[in-house]
């Protein structure tokens, strides 16, 4: 007993949960069990202040002014750039691009990418499992270059075939681009394996890590990734906000993606030359308040740090995976021996939504429905799952009111 | 036949004897069970509305003056639903259909089902009912 007790993490979640002001408020009458956290996160207090802290008192634009204010929101801009270096542990902050979210980020890499490096007849290679801001760029490059969308296959358990994802790998591969962690199943991807097979044969890679930055410590340098893309809105920062992370010589070496303010040296209307990095890819007034917010939303993070939070997520997602099993008729989708705090089900033959529509009368917010990841749907021949995805501020009683509702739910259909 | 205004006041009336949601929402399921099916050949692509999450499939025609809808969906809730809009349309005429303003979803509670980001697809249920009515107009003249 005392041996388990001092394992226990030491995240204080009744304390935590009072930095996110939302997860006080009732919902259909019932106290919010939020349980959607993988579509995207709460926000902590110190995010939301942040936010009217910049548009109240530091508001003006950035990169330009000589003025005060300019200056100040430049540098406190700036700043994150820094802390996002550090947090991922990049080598130099100018490796680390501002973008809109995830997507945007994907839909730079496989733009500039596919202008340069990819042909007819090449081959791009992603995954199953992707989700669709991860698969449609892709098949949007391959469809105007001739080129083909190559797709490593999953196992039942929803585990990538890494000795077919061997056999994929060709001289005709341009960029393999795969999830760290799925969204639909929880999976956790060995992508520094992926990595390092693809870089064997001078293959660069880029990791979606729209769902593993928020729960896991990632260290672009130990990976060895190429690229790397996240959102801000999944890691209790802003919406509209996202990182591309990439290596100095391949964001060197391809073309911007947008053009216009910021992103210039000089502008002829015969010629432009580009800005250096990080500029050269981040092309008009960014999102200045959600970056600071984003700034702040990390600070959050290291505040509590890493080793206590996915220590308490896997503690939760394990207790959730145990009580989970004694409802009737349940399913999992997925059973991926690394897995992060994601949870895909069915109930016997209920149809997910007709599971979430209930689940919402009792407060309990979860995802129903393909995930964006409908060929992943197709592959396990299912409609949808019910999604409850975790974050270090959700509780064991929490998972508790769920398992009580799925109760519910079966009743009310059987 | 009691007309649209009339059905939809009773259906008012009956969901007006659960005040809780739970209640509601059983007897939904309970009509989602008793739904009048589409015959299985007409479940085609063609008839799928494309809701996002739970698929229906609609088929109508004409029995005299009047039109008789069926439908079918992989979700029991948005069957219920959908039955409760068949209970109010079939048996009317095109034009009767084609002009009606519905209230009693609003009425009833289940406006959430109405917004048009619920992914059930409603708004396009009654939608692609009055299209029915509209092209099977056409076919009486
Ligand atoms: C694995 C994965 N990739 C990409 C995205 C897209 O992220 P965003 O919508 O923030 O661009 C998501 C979000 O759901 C995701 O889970």
């Amino acid at each position: 007993m005392t041996a388990v007790a001092q394992h226990k993490t030491v995240l204080d979640v009744e304390k935590v949960r009072k930095d996110f002001p939302i997860l006080s408020r009732k919902v259909n009458g019932k106290p919010l069990v939020y349980f959607d956290n993988a579509a995207s996160s709460q926000k902590p207090q110190s995010v939301i202040d942040a936010t009217n802290k910049y548009y109240s008192f530091e508001n003006a634009n950035i990169h330009r002014g000589v003025h005060t204010l300019s200056q100040e929101a430049t540098s406190a801009y700036e700043v994150v750039r820094e802390k996002v270096r550090a947090f991922i542990n990049a080598d130099k902050s100018h490796e680390i691009i501002f973008t809109k979210g995830t997507t945007d980020s994907i839909n730079l890499v496989a733009f500039s990418i596919g202008r340069t490096n990819v042909n007819e007849g090449d081959e791009v290679l992603i995954s199953a499992m992707e989700h669709h801001s991860n698969i449609v760029p892709w098949q949007m490059v391959c469809e105007e270059k001739k080129a083909t969308l190559k797709v490593i296959p999953i196992n039942d358990d929803g585990e990538l075939m890494m000795d077919e994802f061997r056999k994929l790998l060709s001289k005709k591969t341009k960029i393999v681009a795969v999830t760290h962690i799925s969204n639909s199943l929880g999976t956790v991807n060995p992508v520094k394996e992926i990595i390092a097979a693809a870089h064997e044969k001078g293959i660069p890679v880029l990791i979606d890590g729209a769902q593993a930055i928020h729960h896991t410590t990632v260290d672009v340098k130990e990976l060895d990734c190429d690229f790397y893309a996240f959102s801000a809105h999944k890691m209790y920062g802003p919406t509209g906000v996202g990182v591309l992370y990439g290596k100095e010589e391949l964001l060197n070496a391809i073309p911007p993606y947008q053009g216009g303010g910021d992103m210039i040296k000089t502008v002829t209307f015969e010629k432009t030359t580009y800005n250096e990095l990080p500029h050269k890819f981040e092309a008009g007034t960014p999102n200045i308040a959600g970056g600071i917010a984003f700034g702040a939303a990390i600070d959050y993070i290291n505040s509590l740090g890493f080793e206590n939070i996915s220590a308490y997520e896997h503690e939760l997602t394990e207790y959730a995976l145990q009580e989970l099993k004694t409802v009737p008729g349940i399913k999992f989708i997925g059973n991926a021996k690394e897995r992060a705090s994601v949870i895909s089900f069915l109930l016997d033959n209920i149809h997910p939504y007709d599971a979430g529509v209930i689940l919402d009368k009792m407060g309990i917010a979860v995802r129903t429905g393909h995930h964006c990841t409908q060929p992943l749907m197709d592959r396990f021949r299912i409609p949808g799952t019910v999604r409850a995805s975790f974050a270090f501020y959700n509780t064991k009683e929490e998972v508790d009111v769920l398992v009580k509702g799925l109760h519910k739910v079966i009743d009310m259909f059987k | 036949m009691a007309t649209i205004k009339e059905i939809e006041e009773t259906i008012v009336e009956e969901f007006g004897y659960y005040d809780d949601w739970m209640g509601k929402y059983e007897y939904i399921i309970e009509l989602g069970k008793s739904l009048p099916l589409v015959d299985e050949k007409y479940k085609t692509e063609e008839n799928l509305i494309k809701g996002c999450q739970s698929r229906v499939w609609l088929y109508a025609e004409l029995e005299g003056d009047k039109i008789i809808y069926t439908a079918d969906s992989d979700a029991i809730i948005t069957k219920g639903i959908i039955g409760l809009l068949i209970r109010v349309l079939s048996h009317q005429t095109p034009d009767d259909i084609i002009n009606t303003n519905l209230s009693f979803i609003d009425r009833i509670g289940l406006k959430e089902h109405l917004s048009p980001t619920r992914s059930n697809g409603l708004v396009s249920m009654i939608k692609q009912m009055k299209l029915y009515a509209l092209a099977l107009k056409t076919k009486m003249l």
